[in-house]
């Protein structure tokens, strides 16, 4: 158990340690000084060797590379060429916004994608399936960034009855209630959008789950017994094949990651995927490497966790001993 | 191909299979459209009297309403829409094409030499897979595009690098189970080399389970090139994508809604039809959902 788990934690930080070694490496292969932005032609060439010393850039990269992990690994992220204040701060508000963003839309899809694959399953091989899997594949085909563009253009340009962009209005009057029903208001777009392919993904499991537990001997031998039918489902079927869908958390964060990089900049939702787009376009370094950690970050944690609650909810991999 | 009439495994060569796929009715209408999208978008310069990147008259011309001069209608430069979404789509479909080529190609290698070769070697490799499936790809792109000036060609080779894992990941499992077969296990004891082994009797038939995912990652392929398009990373102007195109009508909604509603369209149906040719595939493969 301990070794499993000790196991997991170990190679998440290697992984760690290998991503944030890439993006260093990817960084400075790059062609072009890091100092460039700081230096105009007018400056003198002392003031330059000046600004370079106290970047650090003529050290050897080896020197470079250690100094610039031992500082990263302790949160200091620098500062942001673009926002002119520490990376940690802007990091820090980003996430906060980008996980109201994400928990909502992983909220949704998973009360949306369980019971339309319970469905799903239950009428399997029917109509009422079959429709399912088309509108299923048709969530699955669309850009999300078109379909929030199209959905802008009507329930904010032409009906105007959402806000096409923000996370809050800018004039806001009124109390508490007013301010969550306005949050609610600005949610509603992006939210919907970025749970489109999730929804997809966890019905599709769901269903494949649940049929696959509905086969076996246990429930024939339950229905054989007369129970009734709600029952069986509810009480025997549901709780099994719903287990597996932790192991779907892990996988989630990845997409969830980029998808939000999307909508964020569609919807101008201050969250990390706008903030790295941003930091991309005004070449901000230390706010690229940061996201980019944050990014790794969040996904072998989530791999992590995922494993960890596998782990527990299924006992034959406690007992088998992988890992 | 030299290897083809040696096998008996490779679903593509068997007559059954395509007995199946010509049941397929959507498979094989999203086929048809596939194709038909591919001739027009090669021939694109044949089917439009009009140059995508050659501007109007910008003060007659300009956000034109769709018309039977302009199919698509124009957009701020006075530019033929429908000739730009050919040429768009050109660029869009061969990108695509291109890394799911490459995915497959680095991922088939990848995982027959890790399962075939096992012990050691496949522990490394599959801990070198786990470290890249945990890596971010769309910020891994985005931070080399800032970097480097984006190109198709940059794009290509880093969709590829960052989307071949589940492949290799299919391909390992397929070989796995292919190893301690007869048929190979007799390949081997008459001495023959794990090089032949492996090209002429593991390859053959290990391809299944590629040739079902192939379409879905095109149109993965397709929806994550036009979104880093549409942020502005992915292809640079004077080169049009889908994405790229849509970006242009991000700011005309109402006012000129086909400039950005049109090139979408084709990327809904185009990502549908592959998706629908990968299911019917797969129906025809047996392959349960």
């Amino acid at each position: 158990m301990i070794g499993y788990i000790g196991k997991r934690i170990f190679w998440s930080l290697v992984i760690v340690l290998g991503i944030l070694t890439l993006t260093f490496i990817i960084i400075h292969l790059a062609p072009g000084d890091p100092a460039s932005i700081y230096i105009r032609p007018e400056i003198d060439a002392k003031t330059v060797a000046t600004i370079r010393r106290q970047m650090g850039l003529e050290k050897p990269l080896l020197q470079q590379y250690i100094i610039w992990l031992k500082e990263f690994t302790t949160g200091n992220f620098g500062i942001s060429f673009s926002h002119k204040r520490a990376v940690s701060s802007v990091i820090g508000e980003a996430t906060w916004n980008t996980l109201q963003l994400t928990v909502i839309v992983f909220v949704f899809q998973l009360i949306v994608g369980v019971c339309l694959g319970m469905y799903a399953a239950i009428r399997h091989n029917t109509r009422s399936d079959q429709s399912i899997n088309s509108l299923l594949l048709f969530f699955y085909s669309l850009p999300g960034f078109w379909l929030a563009l199209m959905l802008i253009s009507l329930f904010s340009l032409k009906l105007g009855w959402l806000p096409s962009g923000q996370m809050k209005s800018i004039i806001l009057t009124g109390g508490i209630v007013q301010q969550v029903f306005d949050r609610i208001k600005h949610l509603i777009l992006p939210a919907f959008i970025l749970s489109l392919p999730f929804i997809a993904i966890t019905t599709r499991f769901v269903r494949g789950s649940l049929l696959d537990v509905l086969g076996q001997d246990y429930i024939r031998t339950a229905r054989a017994y007369g129970l009734p039918r709600n029952k069986i489902l509810f009480l025997y079927a549901l709780k099994n094949a719903l287990l597996p869908l932790v192991t779907l958390l892990g996988l989630y964060l990845p997409f969830l990651l980029g998808g939000s990089v999307i909508i964020e900049n569609v919807f101008a939702w201050p969250g990390m995927g706008r903030v790295t787009v941003n930091a991309i376009f005004a070449h901000d370094f230390p706010l690229i490497l940061a996201t980019n950690f944050i990014a790794a970050l969040t996904i072998v944690i989530g791999n992590l966790i995922s494993d960890i609650l596998y782990f527990y909810v299924d006992p034959r991999i406690r007992m088998g001993g992988i890992g | 191909m030299m290897w083809a009439g040696r096998t008996k495994e490779t679903v593509f060569f068997k007559r059954r299979f395509w007995r199946q796929f010509k049941k397929q009715k959507p498979a094989l209408i999203c086929l048809s459209f596939i194709l038909l999208l591919g001739i027009a978008t090669t021939f694109s310069a044949y089917l439009t009297g009009y140059q995508p990147d050659v501007q109007g008259n910008l003060v007659t011309e300009r956000y034109q309403k769709p018309s039977l001069q302009h199919y698509f209608g124009t957009d701020k430069f006075g530019r033929d829409l429908f000739s730009r979404v050919l040429y768009g789509g050109r660029i869009s479909l061969t990108i695509a094409l291109s890394v799911v080529l490459l995915a497959l190609s680095i991922g088939l290698m990848y995982g027959m030499i890790a399962g075939y070769y096992g012990g050691i070697v496949d522990a490394v490799m599959m801990r070198f897979l786990d470290f890249w499936l945990a890596f971010p790809a769309i910020f891994l792109i985005m931070t080399v595009v800032a970097l480097f000036r984006p190109n198709p060609f940059i794009l290509i080779v880093l969709l590829s690098v960052t989307s071949w894992m589940e492949t290799a990941r299919l391909v390992r499992a397929e070989v796995l189970s292919l190893k301690s077969r007869e048929f190979v296990l007799a390949a081997k004891g008459l001495g023959i080399s794990d090089m032949q082994v492996l090209l002429k009797h593991i390859l053959p038939n290990s391809l299944n389970p590629i040739f079902v995912s192939a379409p879905l990652k095109v149109g993965e392929m397709i929806l994550l090139e036009s979104a880093l398009s549409f942020l502005g990373i992915g292809v640079q102007p004077p080169m049009a994508s889908w994405g790229s195109i849509i970006n242009d009508g991000r700011d005309v909604l109402l006012q000129a809604w086909w400039v950005a509603a049109i090139p979408g369209l084709f990327i809904v149906l185009t990502v549908l039809s592959f998706n629908l040719i990968g299911e019917g595939l797969r129906e025809s493969m047996g392959i349960r959902k």
